[in-house]
């Protein structure tokens, strides 16, 4: 169903083409498939020492990243799992029993006619050579561990942008690169930013150059294919002064008898006047805990967006941050969660405002159907010493069912008085007298609650591009499916 | 060709509301339910309707020799029963262009959907009659829209959805004069042959502008009188209480 908001002018809705329509739909029944299994490279079931020395020796890679890795297991051992104030569901993560690297090669390929068979299958079906030809300036599709597939058209590379792995990133651009990795979410962030600095491989590096400002999105898809596996991909964005740049994520798993890990660690640098928008839309299995960090620096009148769609997934810890570091920075985090029966999704957002006339906005709205908990953590930052920021915070929740769950958890520091906030927060349901309504104009219940739901979210959904938010719409409908009755 | 209640009675919780009512519809005619606040006027809509909220213990709904009431509230709307609110729902986020285009595509066999040009040509063309600002398509269906706009747009709604039989409940209310001689210019344009009418309402004012056929008096849950137009100006001049049954 579309509830695209269409102008009086502008009597017939914007079309897109069929092929990108199918390119863009990742839904559930797209992405429920896996094929076989047949890694080249494969670390083993378990987290040591050793499976760190194996990554790296399979990636060649320098000392300081070798070392960087075993600091980091370190740190990640020594941190105590965040039950303190997450979820239990955690201790049901078996770190002994995942497999942390498991690759086809180590070099993705420039063109699709190289790609293995069976992980071109994957991405065929997936959409994503399609999308790449229909409106994007370069992909990445990971597969498990690496990407399979990497490229980025050939006049942008002239121009001086890099898209490459995080490996090639590290060990060809090391000048560009290493000054930021790891700057941004040091090791220590949290328990699963240090595992992910333990075993990380696959992700983005991406360089803009100076006023290079791209017209076309850049993509990269997470494919997890593997049983028992983690997905741990490493993504650094520069964006030089001045430039401007759309970073999209899509993620999706088949759906396993055993849980799957996916844990990445995104870090994005906007320096002075630069732009980053960071599109995610996920739409993990229900078995997959999905533990993600990201979180950007935007430096003086720099801007980063978030913008994140969270479906699936069993458990979804994701607090998207800015640091605005620079005068007359903005950050922002525009984020959709639908938490299904069994789900929890566990998200918000984190600003931290560092320098004057810093400007922040949070618009969250989160859905729970049936036994499906939604829970909202928000910390703003703005400290005495600065004056002129601003902080602007929406979290609005929508239950569907009586037994649907929602939890706010907002904590905004704010010092000094020559800020201006401003928080609102708002909970409520579809009533019954609502689908009634829309019953009586002989829409089924489901419809009505679909239309209901996409309603709630339309506002949010119109800040993704166009191509994903037909898509984001339709994945409403899927998860509203069933949800009545 | 009609809808046709017979000794219909519902309850809401352990309360009867509706003790037996009787009436028929036929198609090409316009029907006043007329009475005081609780007679029942707006759950006999709701119980037409369907409404989960309103049990039928006993009694039949017959619309053109078919039961309907077995059947959901949008099968019913499917099969031609519409209901204009007498407090129409406000649905955030849910343009009002989109939500009538989804009402009519799920009239349509699956897979199939409206051609968007003939869509909004239709569309603006019934705004026009209703004097709605073209404006309304994109905005939030009755969202911050004015009592009488609400009331405009169940007309619009109930326009383009072409129903077999139209049920208004309490229309006039929150009108002035001028929205209600719209909305009726608006109900008048769509009386034809094929088309039934139930207009419930506390006034005889609204019985100016439509004209109806037969006008029931209702009281306590029962239709106690029925009669010409003149019935509505017998009321208006002397009050329901001439009607009350002496053993009340």
């Amino acid at each position: 169903m579309e509830i695209e908001d269409i102008s009086a002018t502008t009597p017939e809705p914007q079309e897109i083409d069929q092929e990108t329509q199918n390119a863009i739909d990742i839904d559930r029944a797209t992405g429920d498939f896996r094929v076989p299994e047949n890694h080249e490279f494969d670390a083993g079931v378990g987290l040591t020492p050793e499976t760190l020395d194996y990554i790296s020796s399979v990636k060649k890679e320098k000392d300081w990243i070798r070392e960087f890795r075993h600091k980091a297991l370190k740190t990640f051992e020594s941190k105590p799992m965040p039950t303190n104030w997450a979820t239990q569901d955690l201790n049901n993560i078996k770190f002994e029993e995942i497999r942390y690297y498991l690759a086809n090669g180590q070099k993705p390929t420039r063109s699709w006619d190289d790609v293995p068979p069976e992980v071109m299958e994957t991405f065929e079906r997936l959409g994503i050579p399609q999308q790449e030809r229909a409106f994007l300036a370069g992909v990445e599709a990971q597969f498990d561990s690496e990407a399979a597939y990497s490229n980025v058209k050939e006049e942008l590379t002239k121009q001086g942008v890099i898209f490459v792995n995080s490996t090639e990133g590290l060990r060809e651009h090391e000048e560009i690169f290493r000054p930021y990795f790891g700057k941004v979410i040091p090791t220590g962030d949290n328990k699963f930013s240090a595992l992910n600095s333990a075993v990380f491989s696959g992700g983005s590096f991406i360089y803009i150059p100076k006023g290079l400002k791209l017209k076309q999105p850049l993509q990269a898809y997470f494919r997890i294919n593997s049983e028992n596996f983690g997905q741990f991909e490493r993504t650094l964005i520069i964006a030089d002064e001045g430039s401007e740049v759309m970073y999209m994520e899509g993620c999706t798993a088949p759906k396993f008898e055993t849980t799957t890990l996916h844990s990445a660690v995104v870090e994005l640098v906007a320096l002075k006047g630069a732009k980053i928008q960071y599109v995610t839309v996920q739409n993990w299995s229900a078995n997959v805990f999905n533990l993600v960090t990201k979180r950007g620096v935007a430096h003086e009148n720099a801007e980063i967006r978030w913008i994140d769609c969270n479906i699936g997934s069993r458990l979804t810890m994701k607090y998207p941050g800015v640091v605005m570091k620079g005068e007359g920075a903005r950050g922002e985090v525009v984020s959709i969660a639908l938490a299904n029966d069994g789900q929890h999704q566990d998200t918000g957002a984190k600003m931290i405002h560092a320098a004057d006339n810093t400007t922040s906005n949070v618009v969250s709205k989160s859905i729970s159907v049936g036994k499906g908990i939604s829970t909202y953590r928000g910390q703003v930052h703005i400290p005495k010493h600065l004056k002129g920021c601003k902080n602007n915070t929406e979290c609005d929740a929508l239950l569907i069912n009586a037994n649907s769950q929602t939890d706010t958890y907002p904590a905004i520091t704010v010092r000094g008085n020559k800020h201006v906030t401003q928080h609102e927060a708002s909970v409520s349901q579809v009533s019954q007298e609502m689908l009634f309504y829309m019953q009586q104009r002989g829409l089924s219940e489901a419809q009505a609650m679909s239309l209901a739901v996409n309603g709630f979210v339309n506002d949010l959904v119109s800040e993704f591009p166009m191509e994903y938010s037909a898509e984001l719409k339709r994945l409403i409908d899927l998860e509203m499916e069933g949800s009545v009755g | 060709m009609s809808i046709i209640i017979k000794d219909l009675h519902a309850k809401i919780g352990d309360t009867e509301i509706l003790k037996g009512v009787n009436l028929e519809i036929p198609k090409g005619e316009v029907h006043a339910i007329m009475g005081i606040n609780g007679s029942g006027k707006s759950t006999l809509s709701k119980v037409i309707a369907g409404h989960d909220d309103y049990q039928v213990t006993s009694g039949t709904i017959e619309m053109d020799g078919q039961d309907i009431l077995d059947m959901d509230v949008d099968e019913r709307s499917r099969e031609g029963v519409f209901l204009a609110f007498q407090y129409p729902m406000e649905i955030p986020g849910v343009s009002n262009a989109n939500f009538i285009r989804a009402a009519l595509n799920a009239r349509l066999p699956e897979g199939e959907e409206l051609d968007a040009v003939a869509y909004y040509k239709e569309l603006y063309a019934k705004m026009d009659g209703l004097e709605m600002d073209r404006k309304f398509t994109a905005r939030a269906v009755n969202e911050g829209f004015s009592g009488g706009e609400k009331k405009r747009n169940e007309i619009l709604q109930m326009a383009m959805l072409e129903p077999k039989y139209c049920i208004l409940d309490e229309t006039d209310s929150g009108l002035d004069i001028d929205a209600l001689k719209i909305v009726s210019r608006g109900v008048n344009s769509l009386r034809t042959e094929d088309r039934g009418f139930l207009i419930i309402t506390h006034y005889q004012r609204l019985l100016n502008y439509i004209k109806p056929d037969v006008v029931h008096v209702m009281y306590d849950g029962q239709i106690i009188k029925s009669g010409g137009p003149e019935l509505a100006l017998e009321l208006e001049e002397q009050g329901y209480e001439q009607f009350k049954p002496a053993s009340v």
